[in-house]
Formats: structure tokens, sequence, C-alpha cells
């Protein structure tokens, strides 16, 4: 199966916008905006779920009720499944999401005084909000004290901060840390949760004496089940579309086979000094050679990068012509094969790289012997270009200080 | 009216999960509660004691990490929505109501301090957690998040711990 045929059909082309939406498509003015809408839904949803009334909530606890097991685990396979597969079939970049911090003490402290808050308080932040907006006045005394709470925090700040900052590892996501892949841990947890739905439901009729028919059909837990098992087989049918991806590029005979678009060296300094407005350079040589002696109208990028959303946001411009350059052209090749079968167009190599560039336009001499009429137009233009080329880079340098890339920032999100 | 019965679990989670995707697929982050009254915290105390805040760790932390207005923040427009969404929800499900929900073997008061000393222990534990049930939990567990999903194993295995000592207040 090649990838690039079945991303097409889900519309994985240009003209789609690669998520997070957040800075460049939504400012961050109208995230605000987004966020109100956000929260309306959630509020919605939390009241409508039940949460809105301590006795649900510490059900779980007693095991009389556990509809914030049934919610919170769905909610959380739900979008966990739904971030895999938007960042598998590249509509969201992993790489730019608010992925929460380990501090491996804080959080586990934090966890167990939290715990101890639920069973005594009734509620956890969002679902006192939400009760307090229908009347609850437990919840809103709860609110209170959750203000109560921080303000000690902030306040005895000095004494809590060595046990806060501790063992720091960063932004690990779990199955990095379990050293198992992405997709056997969704899988794992898919199982876990449609266990401890079917497992806590039996624990629920014992404790209350009788059951609850809403739970306990079979076709409910055979359907959940069934959904679980499409949903983790077909995480390991589609292999790991970068890691496969970036393996083909490893074989020489595909991606030399691969058609790809050419430009000239004569035609790219031809359009670089006609200052050509459809023109995007993606230089994918190491930065060091990009900060000396960056075209203009170029971009710097990795390999690994052409997955990521900045790319793709120059790459998803209609009618552009985008030239992959690096010193050999079997580099821009990968580069160019890699964004051909993302499903990018407009993909085009510089013939014999940016070293032939170099030999017949940068370093160009004039032959020996007299050349036909058609070979000395090409010379006499190669001589010009020869002048104005180191200009344009020498000027492009100096208007861009260093270089036109501009790298998306990790979103700084949590509590 | 009666009340409205409480929407299936697993369609309500269902729902839930995608307003969480949606809000990753457009800002980039996940839901989240304490943040919220954390920059509530903060704004009163800047406002209280401007001197206090410009020279105490929290607040220049807090302050270097969101600059401006902290009311003017992500999670503070979201909770205004969830009080608008759930207000909603109560009004057209026949269940808003102001109530003291207290079980019939406690007084009101006990509920009451319950409710307030449960709170202050919640948001005093969501800070050291960096995110609550919302910020820390669920959203750590969307993203796959190795810290979230030892906080919200954290959370719930600390309820089960302590639910013992406190099932007089309860059941």
């Amino acid at each position: 199966m090649h990838s690039h045929i079945f991303l097409e059909s889900f519309g994985y082309k240009t003209g789609v916008y690669m998520g997070p939406l957040v800075p460049d498509i939504i400012g961050n003015e109208l995230n605000l905006v987004a966020a109100l809408f956000i929260g309306i839904a959630f509020g919605f949803i939390l009241e409508q779920a039940g949460f809105s009334t301590s006795k649900k909530l510490v059900g779980l606890f007693y095991g009389y009720d556990f509809t914030v097991l049934r919610v919170f685990f769905t909610a959380g396979v739900t979008a966990m499944i739904g971030v895999v597969a938007l960042g598998h079939f590249g509509l969201l970049d992993v790489s730019l999401i608010y992925i929460n911090p380990t501090f491996l003490w804080s959080a586990i402290v934090g966890g167990l005084i939290m715990g101890l808050g639920f069973v005594i308080g009734g509620f956890c932040p969002g679902t006192s909000v939400c009760a307090a907006a229908i009347g609850k006045i437990d919840a809103m005394v709860f609110v209170a004290g959750s203000f109560i709470g921080i303000l000690i925090f902030a306040e005895g700040y000095p004494a809590f901060e060595g046990l806060y900052k501790a063992a720091n590892w960063g932004s690990p996501r779990i199955f990095e840390v379990l050293g198992m892949s992405q997709s056997l841990f969704a899988f794992l947890l898919i199982f876990i949760a449609v266990g401890a739905f079917w497992a806590t439901t039996f624990i629920e009729n014992k404790v209350n004496g009788k059951p609850n028919p809403e739970f306990n059909s079979k076709p409910l837990y055979a359907g959940l089940t069934a959904i679980a098992l499409v949903i983790g087989l077909s995480a390991f049918v589609l292999p790991d579309r970068k890691a496969d991806m970036l393996n083909r590029l490893s074989d020489a005979s595909f991606v030399n086979s691969f058609p790809c678009k050419t430009i000239t060296a004569d035609e790219l300094a031809f359009r670089l000094i006609d200052d050509d407005k459809d023109l995007q350079i993606i230089d994918l040589r190491p930065q060091k050679e990009f900060d000396s002696t960056a075209f203009p109208k170029s971009f710097h990028f990795t390999i690994d990068n052409i997955f990521e959303k900045d790319i793709h946001n120059l790459l998803a411009i209609k009618h552009k012509r985008n030239i992959f350059l690096a010193d050999d052209e079997s580099a821009e090749r990968k580069g160019a094969v890699l964004a051909s079968e993302l499903g990018y167009n407009n993909v085009i190599i510089l013939k014999g790289g940016l070293n032939r560039f170099m030999a017949d336009i940068i370093n160009f001499k004039m032959p020996e012997g007299t050349p036909g009429r058609r070979e000395a137009d090409t010379f006499r233009f190669r001589l010009k270009a020869k002048e104005i080329i180191p200009v344009l880079i020498q000027q492009n340098k100096q208007k861009a200080g260093s270089g036109e890339t501009k790298k998306s920032k990790r979103i700084v999100g949590g509590c | 009216m009666p009340e409205t019965k409480y929407m299936n679990p697993y369609l309500a989670g269902f729902f839930l999960g995608l307003i969480l995707l949606a809000t990753i697929y457009v800002s980039g982050r996940g839901l989240g509660a304490s943040g919220a009254v954390k920059s509530a915290v903060v704004s009163v105390v800047e406002n209280v004691a401007p001197a206090h805040t410009a020279g105490a760790e929290f607040y220049k932390e807090y302050s270097g990490e969101h600059p401006g207005n902290p009311m003017k923040n992500w999670l503070i427009f979201e909770m205004a929505g969830v009080i608008i969404g759930a207000f909603v929800s109560g009004l057209i499900s026949n269940r808003l109501k102001f109530t003291l929900e207290h079980s019939s073997k406690i007084k009101p008061a006990t509920r009451v301090i319950g409710a307030l000393i449960g709170g202050a222990l919640f948001g005093f534990g969501a800070e050291f957690g960096r995110g609550c049930t919302s910020g820390a939990a669920l959203s750590g567990m969307a993203v796959l998040s190795f810290g979230g999903i030892i906080t919200m194993i954290a959370i719930f295995g600390g309820a089960y711990a302590f639910a013992y000592f406190f099932r007089k207040l309860w059941l």
C-alpha cells in the first residue's frame, strides 16, 4: 500500500490546515473567543453527564456509581485516539502541542493531596464550577476553598519550591518512558478502559444490590469491545507512518527512480535575478551553511521538519515553485520524494544540486574555443549571473539577519 | 417539571473526548480548571497588595510565564464558558436550584466545612500537580503525557486510599 494514495483519499493535500491552528491561523485574541465556546461545550457536557452533584462524583470511590470513570475514560481514550490519528495523517503537528511536563515527586504528592480533597470535598475544580453554576451551594464553598488552597500555596511558595521543582524529567510521553511504541500503548489503554467498564459495572451491581439495566446489556460491551478491537488492530496494521516513510528513503533505487521535476542551474539563476514571486527555496543544507550563504526566498529545514507544520504552511500555498536545495542532488531528492509522498505538489529539485550551481554559475569560467550561438547566449547570461547572485545573497543576509526561518514554538498550556 | 435523566455516560464521554480533541487541534493545549482559579488568585492579590506580588517569588514566576493581565487568560475564558454551558444545561434539564446537597446523616454545616477543606486541599494539590483532574489527568491522558498520567493515578489512587476514612460524610 503506497501511503500517499491512502493519504490523498483523506484529503491530506494543499489547502488543509495542519493543527494546532494557534497562533498563525487563529490569532491570540480569537483564541480567547475559541476558549469561551470550548468552555460552553465543556460545561454543558459535564452537567449533562451528572458531574454537577457530589453524590454522583464520589460514588466512584464507594462503588455505588461509576459514572465518573465511564465518562472520564471514554473521553480520555477518544481524545487520545484522535490525537494519534490526526498526527498519523499529518493533520496535527504533535511537536507543537502542549505536553504536560513531568516533575515526578510533585506530580505524585500533588495527586495524593487532590485525591484527599476529592473524598472530603466531593468535587474537583472543574466539576465544582459546573455544579456552582446550577446553584449547588456546597460547590460554591468548594470553589472558595480552592481559591484559599491556591493562595496558601502561593504565599508559602518558598517552602514548597524545592519539592515543586524536583525530579524534572522534561515532557516525556508515557510510551517513551515504558519503552514501547505509541500504537501498543494506545491499544493497551483501550483494553484497560473496556476492562474497567465491565469490572466496575459488576462491582456497582454488587454494591447496589440490583443491576442498573442501562449498563447491563451484553450488546453494549460486545459493541465497545468490537470498536476497541477495530481501532486497536488498525493501529498495528497502519505502520508508524513517519518511520515507514523515512525507512523507504534509505532505499536508493526507490528514491532515484522516483519521478521528480527538476530545474536547471541556469533557470534557477534566472528566476532569482528576475525576483520570481512564485519561487520558494527549501534549503536542506546544515544550518551553518544556510546562515552563511542563503539564497533570497529560502527557508531552512531538515528532512524531519518535512512532517511538521512550519513547512506545511509554505508547501500548502498554491502556485508556488518549491525548489529543494542541497549540496548534491541525491540529498535534494530525498526531501522532494518525502514531500511528494506526503501529498505536496510543485516540488522541484535543482539539477546537479548546489555543487553544479556553483560550478555552472558562481564559479563560471568561459570555456576555450568558439561557442555556438545558443551556447554563447548561455555563457553571456552566466557571466552576468556570476556577478549578480553573490550580491543577492549578501543583500539577503543583511536584510534577514540570520535568515528568513521562523520556527513555531511549542504551545504553553496547563493550569 | 421533573429533572430529565442524565446523558448516557459513554455518550457523554465520547462528546467530551471530541471537545478535548477540538481544543488540542485549535488551541494546541488541553482543557483545564484549577489554572483559572490560580489566575483569579493572582489577580486579586495583585490588586489588593501590589507591593507584595512584586516581591514574592510565586507571583514573579507567574507573571514571567503569563505576561499581561492575569484575567486575560485562556482558562479564564474557558471557565466563563463552563459557567454558561452548565447553566444552560441545568436550565433545559430542570436542575437549576439553590441547594446545599449533603448526606442525610450529616449536618449541613459538616458538608460546608468538608467542601471548604476539600476545595482548599484540591486547589493546593493542583498547584503541585501542575493541573487538576481536567488539566493534568484528562488532558495529560489525551496527549499521553507521562507526568499527566502519573498525576491521574495519584489522584484516583489517593481518593480510593482515603475514601474509607471519610465514608461517614457520604454513606
